[in-house]
């Protein structure tokens, strides 16, 4: 394969590519990740990404807790997970190779930047002896590449001193793996144009490190060839890059339009969640409200009053905030308003894995509130779903006055990938009246407004927004009497407006769509039952089981409470049943509790989605068991 | 819908059975405030009273408006939920000592320093009285309660300190057992636009009975209020006798009028920019049983955080047009497969 003259050296095509770059938490990985799956995407190919980053903003240097990684799959079909293992590693220094050598196959490929391979930062990693030069990677394929010298090199004449010039080097990389994998570094170069239009030394700096990398593997002699991953054929129509946290403030903003009614948008930061207070505040053009509260509490609040307020109330946090909002979504289920809260969960318990992800606040969700106090729940299973689930979540709580918890987990919410976005015209109409007439007609003829009368259908309760003349009331959190909405601590009472509350959420399995089964040949005995994020590794790996010529049927919920109508039967019907998740086995009691059936779970709980193959490993155990 | 020619209380008046105790300083309150509303030119449907959890936050029920009795001590945060939706509407935080400064006092201090254009009514009785009599963040130290038998060692807050220090553009206090001056205070706090604070002495006679009884028993009235008038020189007592001047260090502190002269006292001025005057006037008292300052201490202008949010939206529209969801969709790249 080696064909000396660089510039004519034929790219070898790949169906799929997984590169993982990863350095310092400041070596600016995740920019550089962000930038190639930009220009995957604008080339067409179908990808899947996966941040990974410490908590820490600058962990000390050069250790392997201030590792920072981002792998992206590249692939010229469809793909559903970022890739289980890398094809490539970039190494920025002793640590992410450390860090990240574990996860590497045998016969996979590693760029080292060598001039980070020196005592200290080897010490700081761990390394008694410099691994490029020993056997540690005698199973790899070792590119060493000198990318800081040949950084401060390449900026040598753009003004910038030589430590900053050195800040460049993440561009040297994007340079040499984008000529690796044939990218055009076209659009970079805009990128990095506008990005930095207004500091000439940093732009000329980064373009010159970026260039110098490209030029490198052009003419390096070290790579046999680069490669090539042609577009994906993927369904016609228009598409963007779009990770979870901008599709989700998307599909809230969607919300907003088809629904008519201004957005307030309440939350205070915290990590994975807080891209999408970033993303909605940018767009206050579209009426959109957002402020950051003093607490969990009070942002929630925030919503509930606009909420009561006539406005579409939001509110969005991460595993510990929803324990600081439980009471108040327990009064936001007492008043019956509609509101939208989001969970971008993350590994807990308490701050657990701020940055990383899991699926462990189902039953939070489900359960985390005192009293009988039940609420739909939507869950989002890929980046640009997120854009759905948040819609879907603004029209069962519009329609039907309750909140809605939204869940997504931090792996979605940075993750990204290609977005065969929807047409404005067919998204549908999700706009609810507000009451405006009196709607009881007392014994004397007389007529009043009842702020708990419900929709015979729906069982919703009235929405009527102050402003509105004659139809004042007071509502609260104290128990109310049926119909009127008076303090009532009548005992029948309070059991008739705990079965309505109970009926109203129960009842809009009437209004979603029912589960659908994957199941091909119609043959299998196994079905793999997930939610949220784990669809992707799921699909996957019934598809390696389905090449290998054996059956099993796959399907995902969305709507988690309550269940589709039809989850009682599709359980039932499969001989065995397997639920992966991300936490000890939540949807798998649900599921157990509700169907009586024998379903097996399959957890991890690493702050790391699964790999396609860990479930292909369990369904062929199953299958075979 | 008929337009009645002028309201009165009873347009503000909920069918509601009032559930408070008998002899319980509430009842005042509502009566001066239901008498008062129809004075201030606002309509029922277009007010909304939020409260918290507690004897007062009961308040809502009553009013013949919009409302919402929340949860214990986020009444502010609801409230700003509704004014920044709503800047149209005529917001009002009903909340008490526990309520308000206890669990409550995180969203207190930023709904003041935000401004948000709402009158807070802070009911200080210095007592839990819904749960039936345990000691409060404003009752003072060594009282003896349910749950503090041998005395309470918390050190109280000073509910007026609490608001200048939380940057409140509008502080001030009244008691329950003068109608006119509770209906004045409530008057200024509904004019003014931006948070109004208004700490109201109130009774309660089960759990706390005659807590007030020092300063506000009509025969101590004269020589223990402090009434504070914008513009003129702050004195007290049967014959004004007293008066209050700023020491060396910038603290109030009583003096007789016959000892230093008119001109030594200090001239009130709610409209002063810096707290530290208004500050120095709320240490006049540290509990309720020395001359004790009433009326208004401070009223500022500061932009109203509601405003500020319209005016955002407003340029944002302005500079980019209404939002445009297509557009929205396909900022940042897009590409075709066919």
């Amino acid at each position: 394969m080696t064909d000396t003259t660089a510039a004519t050296r034929r790219p070898e095509t790949l169906e799929r590519v997984v590169i993982r770059f990863a350095g310092d938490s400041g070596d600016g990985m995740q920019l550089v990740g962000d930038r190639f799956t930009d220009v995957s995407a604008a080339f067409g190919n179908d990808l899947a990404t996966l941040p990974n980053y410490p908590a820490e903003i600058r962990a000390p240097a050069g250790t392997i807790a201030g590792v920072s990684s981002f792998q992206v799959h590249i692939a010229d079909f469809d793909i559903v997970t970022p890739g289980d293992v890398p094809n490539l590693l970039v190494a920025m220094n002793p640590a992410a190779l450390k860090a990240n050598l574990a996860d590497l196959p045998p016969g996979a490929s590693i760029i080292a930047n060598t001039d980070a391979f020196e005592t200290r930062n080897l010490e700081k990693a761990g390394y008694q002896a410099n691994p490029l030069e020993d056997d540690t990677l005698a199973a790899y394929t070792v590119y060493p590449v000198p990318m800081t010298s040949m950084t401060v090199e390449a900026t040598k004449g753009t003004g910038a001193k030589p430590r900053d010039a050195e800040r460049s080097k993440n561009f040297f990389a994007l340079g040499l793996i984008s000529w690796m994998y044939t990218r055009p570094i076209a659009g970079i170069v805009t990128w990095i144009d506008e990005k930095y239009a207004k500091n000439a030394v940093v732009h000329d700096a980064n373009l010159a490190a970026l260039k110098a990398g490209y030029h490198f593997g052009e003419t390096a002699e070290i790579f046999e060839t680069p490669f090539e991953v042609a577009p994906a054929a993927l369904p016609p129509g228009r598409y963007r890059n779009i990770s979870g946290n901008v599709a989700l403030a998307y599909g809230l903003i969607a919300a907003g339009q088809q629904s008519k009614l201004p957005i307030l948008y309440a939350s205070y930061p915290i990590t994975p969640a807080s891209d999408i207070l970033h993303e909605l505040s940018k767009h206050k053009n579209f009426g959109v409200r957002t402020m950051q509260a003093e607490d969990e509490i009070a942002a929630i609040s925030v919503a509930i009053g606009g909420a009561f307020a006539g406005q579409l109330g939001v509110t969005a946090t991460s595993g510990p905030g929803v324990d600081l909002k439980a009471e108040a979504l327990g009064l936001a289920i007492s008043l019956e308003l509609p509101l939208i809260l989001v969970d971008v969960q993350r590994g807990g318990p308490s701050t657990g894995l701020p940055t990383k992800t899991e699926q462990a606040d189902l039953l939070l969700a489900m359960y985390g509130r005192h009293g009988e106090a039940p609420l739909p729940i939507v869950a989002a299973y890929s980046p640009s779903h997120c854009f759905d689930a948040a819609f879907e979540g603004a029209r069962i709580a519009l329609k039907y006055r309750t909140p809605v918890i939204v869940l997504t987990d931090g792996y979605l919410a940075n993750g990204s990938e290609p977005w065969l976005f929807p047409d404005v015209d067919q998204l549908a109409d999700i706009s609810v009246p507000f009451t405006t007439e009196l709607n009881h007609l007392n014994e004397d003829g007389s007529t009043e407004f009842w702020p708990y009368v419900r929709d015979e259908t729906t069982l919703a309760r009235p929405w009527a927004i102050p402003g509105t003349p004659g139809l004042m009331h007071r509502i609260g959190g104290i128990e109310k009497e049926d119909g009127t909405g008076n303090v009532n601590y009548d005992p029948a009472n309070h059991e008739l407006m705990v079965h309505l509350r109970a009926q109203k959420i129960a009842g809009i399995a009437a209004d979603i769509p029912p589960v659908e089964v994957d199941d091909p040949t119609g043959d299998a005995e196994l079905l793999v039952l997930g939610w949220g994020s784990t669809w992707g590794a799921i699909k996957a790996a019934a598809r390696r089981v389905r090449a290998n010529g054996r059956s099993v049927a796959t399907a995902n919920l969305v709507h988690l409470n309550p269940f589709p109508t039809n989850l009682g039967d599709v359980v039932g019907r499969y001989r065995k049943v397997l639920i992966p998740e991300m936490n000890l086995g939540q949807l798998s009691k649900l599921v157990r509790a509700e169907f009586l059936v024998d379903a097996k779970s399959l957890t991890k709980v690493q702050g790391l989605p699964f790999r396609a193959a860990e479930i292909e490993a369990k369904i062929l155990e199953m299958i075979d068991g | 819908m008929a337009e009645p020619v002028a309201l009165t209380k009873k347009d503000f008046t909920s069918d509601q059975e009032v559930r408070w105790c008998p002899g319980c300083g509430d009842y005042s309150v509502l009566t001066a405030l239901q008498l008062m509303m129809p004075e201030l030119g606002v309509r029922p449907e277009n007010t909304v009273f939020v409260s918290g959890i507690g004897c007062s936050s009961r308040f809502p029920y009553y009013m013949n408006t919009y409302g919402i009795h929340s949860i214990h001590g986020r009444a502010p945060a609801f409230a700003t939920g509704v004014a920044v939706a709503r800047p149209d509407l005529d917001v009002w935080v009903v909340t008490g000592d526990g309520d308000g400064l206890s669990i409550g006092g995180n969203h207190l201090i930023h709904a003041l320093r935000r401004n948000v254009n709402f009158t807070i009514l802070l009911f200080n009785n210095q007592i839990y009285g819904l749960t039936k009599g345990q000691y409060s963040p404003t009752s003072e130290i060594g009282k003896v309660t349910k749950s503090s038998p041998f005395g309470s060692l918390d050190y109280p807050f000073n509910p007026i300190s609490v608001a200048i220090g939380a940057e409140a553009t509008f502080v001030a206090r009244t008691h329950d057992l003068d109608r006119k001056h509770m209906q004045e205070v409530f008057r200024r706090a509904h004019e003014h636009k931006g948070a109004a604070f208004v700490e109201i002495y109130q009774n309660c006679n089960v759990f706390n009975d005659g807590a007030f009884d020092h300063i506000t028993s009509k025969d101590k009235r004269a020589d223990m209020l402090v009434n504070l008038r914008h513009g003129e020189p702050v004195r007290f007592g049967a014959e004004q006798e007293f008066g209050v001047r700023l020491n060396e260090y910038g603290e109030a502190v009583v003096v007789n009028v016959a000892d230093v002269g008119v001109d030594a006292l200090l001239v009130h001025d709610e409209a002063r920019h810096d707290p530290t005057v208004a500050f120095a006037l709320s240490r006049l008292a540290e509990t309720p049983t020395s001359p004790t300052p009433m009326g208004v201490l401070r009223a500022v202008t500061r932009p109203t955080y509601e405003a500020e949010v319209q005016s955002q939206l407003g340029a944002a529209q302005a500079n980019r047009g209404p939002g445009d969801l297509r557009a929205l969709l396909e900022s940042g790249g897009v590409w075709d497969v066919a």
